[in-house]
């Protein structure tokens, strides 16, 4: 390495970088929470074979930017009744809460705030999870029927699945057997495979508890506009409302990335460890380079002038993307940066995925009843988890302590799994048959 | 100096909040001022390197039993007079009760600085990256060391556990 390099690479491991790395965080994060919301309705319009948002730029491409300063100048009404403070500060720790999850998330090799923090899964999570705070606060504050019964709603089905969504944690940190971030990665790298194929009904687990932690459809309920209006955030407007929103969004993206660090391989490029497969290196700018080439067949068909000129800037821009993502390829002296750049790019084309199945979801599945939700909680997936964890435990001393292969052992012990699951919902329909056969229809205690 | 600093900080935030979490007549902003305080407590852990206490801290208190006290709080209205009148017996005892610990912690702090090698032992700090990963750490005395205490209180939680499930499955029997 040619001391200009290192040099280079002293300065980046400075003390400000990490500085730097938050600043990035918190000012990249609402604009990118801007655009999952675009891509959301896009995708939705589509399955719906409608157009969605056209007016605002090309195929309403700078709509986020006008639905940020709609909500900026909008009129901020606090009502009369409300707790005036509270009401001021459960959307900020809602956002705060989420933005400082983000910290300790490595976003590739070298983009982390909170280096090496020991505990760092449980960082996220924990932090994360201190949004609700701001959900329940706020629906207090409003002093509205409405947001009151939502924030009940919303803690009763976080708490529930939060339970689930830790023990499927568990079982993917039994296999890393450390709780540092990176470490969890390396971990992946080195057994060669993600921890998704080793452990996949943990992973489906924490998929499912992690839409209901976010809130989101199927599992809407604290929002339910149906029966609740908005919920806990009925009476907020503006750009309170705004903050809500985009703590919403923010976690999103907070647990698409603790499910990518865990299951999908973080940075990772798929086949790490495989080296004859070193061409899917190339991916990152080829595919940043065909959604320029995409833009530029775009731009000719255009309405108006000023569109096409953006469909342009649009298309240099992905195409100047493509030629950095692909120098560190072809240049031996700037080697050293690919491992963060393409790092960066695998991960948060998983996390996109990740949110891409969660909208996919959403605009498949109906929403469920209260009671449903409930019972798929302490009925079916916690129960379901603690027995994940203890075979993925027994499969890891099949390992260790007898010698077996570890496939064998974790296949084996995915099918018991499997089997106590299907046990479950046997058990579930038994009970639900009961019920509903005996007169007493169960009453919906929570819907209110 | 960086330390200190933190430390300060975190410490007169934790001191502040509790102050006027006793003090506020709203029983949710004193909720919201004990959360403060508490995770005041955990930034302080985080300054003397305990990372597992901090987030255990910030997991247990703020987002677990934080969150269902205010559940509580907010549900159960109090009635603001009756509460008032409960409350002015109790400022005379919380008053003792406070300047009695107060003493204790002063005496013992005075004497620990007085007899040298009999009161608490100050030890000079490690520097934080020879520390040893603190998670690991408490794993390895908790499930060695200090196994039959854990398995003691463990049962003591299930027992609990176990009683709050038939106390709340009761009173659904009855309704």
């Amino acid at each position: 390495m040619s001391p200009t390099v290192q040099a280079i690479l002293a300065f980046l491991q400075a003390w400000w970088v990490e500085i730097v790395c938050g600043v990035v965080i918190v000012a990249v994060v609402p604009l990118i929470a801007g655009y999952v919301v675009l891509v959301e309705r896009k995708l939705m319009a589509d399955m719906q074979a409608r157009l969605g948002p056209m007016r605002v730029g090309p195929h309403g491409l700078l709509q986020p930017i006008a639905d940020a300063v709609k909500l900026l100048i909008k009129e901020d009404i606090i009502p009369d009744n409300a707790d005036k403070l509270i009401f001021w500060l459960a959307p900020v720790i809602s956002m705060v809460a989420a933005m400082t999850s983000m910290g300790a998330i490595a976003f590739g090799p070298t983009f982390q705030v909170a280096r090496d923090i020991n505990v760092g899964i449980l960082f996220v999570i924990g932090v994360s999870s201190l949004g609700l705070l701001g959900i329940i606060l706020g629906g207090w504050a409003s002093n509205s029927h409405y947001s009151i019964l939502g924030a009940i709603r919303s803690t009763a089905q976080l708490v529930s699945y939060e339970t689930a969504a830790g023990f499927a944690i568990v079982s993917a940190l039994l296999l890393a057997g450390t709780l540092k971030i990176r470490a969890i990665v390396d971990a992946q790298q080195q057994s060669g495979v993600w921890f998704i194929f080793l452990a996949p009904i943990a992973f489906f687990i924490y998929l499912v508890a992690s839409i209901a932690e976010t809130n989101r459809a199927p599992f809407d309920l604290p929002e339910a506009e149906s029966e609740l209006v908005a919920g806990y955030m009925t009476e907020y407007s503006g750009f309170r409302w705004a903050l809500y929103f985009l703590g919403e969004y923010a976690n999103m993206i907070v647990v698409g990335s603790v499910a990518t660090t865990l299951f999908l391989g973080g940075w990772l490029r798929p086949f790490p460890s495989v080296h004859w497969l070193d061409w899917l290196d190339t991916l990152p700018p080829l595919m940043i380079a065909v959604v320029g080439v995409y833009c530029v067949y775009r731009a000719g068909k255009q309405p108006a002038r000023v569109q096409t000129w953006f469909m342009w800037a649009v298309a240099l821009a992905c195409f100047a993307l493509a030629l950095i993502f692909a120098v560190p390829l072809f240049v031996a002296p700037l080697k050293f940066v690919q491992p963060g750049l393409h790092g960066a790019f695998w991960f948060l084309l998983k996390v996109s995925g990740y949110i891409y199945l969660f909208m996919w979801l959403r605009f498949t599945l109906p929403r469920y009843r209260f009671d449903q939700l409930m019972h798929l909680g302490w009925y079916i997936l916690i129960p379901l988890a603690i027995v994940n964890v203890l075979s993925v435990g027994v499969a890891m001393i099949f390992e260790s302590e007898f010698g077996w292969n570890r496939w064998l052992a974790l296949v084996l012990t995915t099918l018991f799994t499997l089997a106590i699951a299907m046990l479950l919902v046997n058990l579930y329909d038994k009970r639900r048959t009961a019920d509903s056969s005996s007169a007493a229809v169960a009453t919906d205690r929570y819907a209110g | 100096m960086l330390d200190s600093v933190i430390f300060y900080f975190f410490a007169g935030v934790a001191v502040l909040s509790a102050a006027l979490m006793v003090t506020r007549r709203n029983a949710v902003h004193s909720a919201v001022l004990l959360a403060t305080a508490l995770l005041a407590t955990a930034g302080i852990f985080l300054q003397l390197r305990a990372e597992f206490l901090f987030i255990a801290q910030i997991i247990l208190y703020v987002g677990g039993i934080m969150v269902l006290f205010i559940f509580v709080i907010m549900l159960v209205r109090l009635d603001v007079a009756l509460h008032q009148i409960r409350f002015r017996f109790q400022k005379w005892v919380a008053l003792a009760v406070a300047l009695a610990l107060g003493g204790e912690i002063t005496a013992v702090l005075l004497l620990a600085r007085r007899l040298p090698g009999q009161g608490l032992l100050i030890q000079a700090p490690a520097s934080a990256d020879k520390l040893p990963p603190n998670s690991e750490e408490l794993a390895r005395s908790l499930f060695s060391s200090y196994l039959l205490p854990f398995e003691i209180s463990s049962v003591l939680l299930l027992v609990a556990m176990v009683g709050a499930v038939v106390m709340a499955k009761k009173r659904t029997d009855d309704q």
